[in-house]
């Protein structure tokens, strides 16, 4: 497995649903009998995610979001990674 | 606090050691009817004896009341869910509510009409249970001439319908010498996930043990082999993903049951009866029901619930054990069935002064004559047991 390049678009697997939880107060990825709780940066990022960003403008959307955060390339471009080792993405 | 008095009310409050979880899984078991007659059913022995089923609207509560206090993955099983006429109305009205919700069948009742008006609903997943790899031993074990056919038909169209899949086997000795089969059916029907699920023995599957325990050879075969498909089809890049449960049985410590008591689990029984875990109705506990109490009071203050939370309870040889945290004594039901004492250790446990009975049940794993009667999970049977 390696980093996505910038022009590749995630989308995610339809085997999860991803959703805000009000209990966890966080964003959950479910999928048959079973959550995964993701953390505040995991959420943000897979909230962009859509099947039609690119990494490119999921990178753009986030920096644009979190000013304060400065850039965001590698970090995004590492959990994508580590999300698509996981299933839970694909590329489109 | 003691927990050992003879008379405890139901509005005894613990004194929980740390905060208390939610109940993140709600399995609602809509009816104990089924029309398959599997000997290792996990419903009650006496089922044919408990009261009415609750109604669509008592159900939709109990959904509302579980999700506002976090549950988040919602299961329909049974007994067999499709049974309903309401199961439409209420996995629409789950999933509306924003559980994820999960079917649990045996697939016989399914068309293609109604995955489609169950897709229509809302519904996340299907998960079917199949009791062998070929025809024979499937159909002879579900008592049901047409099931495997059926269930092959309804995994084709699950599949063609754009879910998500769960294939569910049980294995036993009857089953668990073809593991390469079923695993090889599983990747051609495309599964998701395969759940190569060892008998556990409570209910009907404690009756029929004798009969469906595997041997300590098959068990490891089984596992030998499951690792084997597991390494080609991930080298393949195939992303099933096969979970392999070992039975207790064979094990030198119990299982952390239900991870906690209590913990993160919760079912509801088709006449609302209120379980921490699907088997605990054994028990000589009086559990709550949804019809006389909110599920918000039977959580956190009922003494079913709160009966086995933290460590209060245990006996020796638990109480001073330096592993009691890893599986918090094991399975009460099995103390109960086994050692004749709930609030005993799992006599899985090879501290136990009872894992002799495990020690004997592999035993007569090495014996058994194929001959051996199998006990049928139906009506006529509850009966009997009802009645004894």
């Amino acid at each position: 497995m390696s980093k996505p390049e910038l022009d590749q678009t995630p989308s995610l697997n339809p085997m999860f649903r991803f959703q805000w939880e009000e209990a966890q107060n966080g964003h959950v990825l479910l999928y048959p009998e079973g959550m995964i709780k993701l953390n505040d940066s995991a959420g943000a990022i897979l909230a962009e995610v859509n099947g039609e960003q690119n990494c490119t403008a999921i990178i753009h959307a986030l920096e644009t979001r979190f000013p304060e955060a400065g850039a965001l390339g590698p970090d995004v471009l590492e959990f994508l990674e580590v999300a698509h080792e996981q299933n839970w993405i694909r590329y489109v | 606090m003691s927990r050992t008095g003879s008379v405890m009310s139901e509005t005894v409050e613990p004194t929980p050691a740390k905060p208390l979880g939610q109940p993140l899984w709600l399995l609602a078991e809509l009816t104990y009817k089924c029309p398959l007659q599997c000997p290792y059913c996990s419903n009650p022995l006496d089922f044919a004896d408990h009261g009415e089923e609750l109604t669509t609207e008592q159900w939709i509560e109990v959904f509302r009341e579980a999700r506002k206090m976090g549950a988040a993955q919602l299961g329909f099983s049974g007994g067999e869910p499709l049974v309903r006429r309401d199961l439409e109305q209420l996995i629409a009205e789950g999933r509306k509510l924003g559980y994820y919700t999960n079917l649990i069948t045996s697939g016989i009742g399914l068309n293609a009409e109604r995955i489609a008006a169950f897709r229509e609903a809302g519904l996340d997943h299907i998960q079917i249970s199949f009791q062998a790899s070929d025809e024979t031993v499937n159909n002879m074990l579900a008592g049901s001439s047409k099931a495997f056919e059926q269930k092959l038909k309804m995994a084709r169209e699950v599949k063609a319908q754009g879910y998500p899949m769960v294939l569910n086997f049980v294995t036993h000795r009857h089953n668990i010498d073809r593991i390469d089969r079923i695993i090889e059916l599983c990747v051609e029907l495309e599964a998701d996930y395969v759940e190569l699920a060892t008998c556990q023995y409570y209910g009907w599957a404690h009756e029929n043990r004798e009969t469906l325990l595997p041997t300590q050879a098959q068990l490891e075969r089984a596992e030998r082999i499951t690792n084997e498909y597991r390494d080609q089809l991930a080298a393949a890049g195939n992303p099933i993903k096969l979970i392999f449960v070992t039975p207790d049985y064979y094990e030198e410590r119990p299982k952390k049951c239900m991870n906690g008591w209590g913990e993160i689990f919760l079912t509801v029984t088709p006449d609302g009866t209120a379980l921490p875990c699907h088997s605990a109705r054994m028990l000589p506990i009086e559990f709550p029901n949804v019809k006389d109490h909110s599920l918000q009071h039977i959580w956190r203050d009922s003494f079913g619930f709160n009966h086995f939370r933290g460590d209060d309870w245990m006996q020796e040889p638990c109480r001073s054990c330096d592993e009691k945290e890893q599986d918090l004594g094991g399975c009460r039901c099995q103390a109960y069935m086994l050692a004749g004492d709930m609030n005993a250790a799992d006599p899985v446990c090879s501290k136990s002064p009872h894992h002799h009975k495990i020690l004997d049940a592999r035993a007569a794993a090495e014996q058994v004559s194929e001959d051996t009667p199998i006990t049928f999970r139906n009506e006529r049977n509850s009966r009997v047991f009802a009645r004894g």
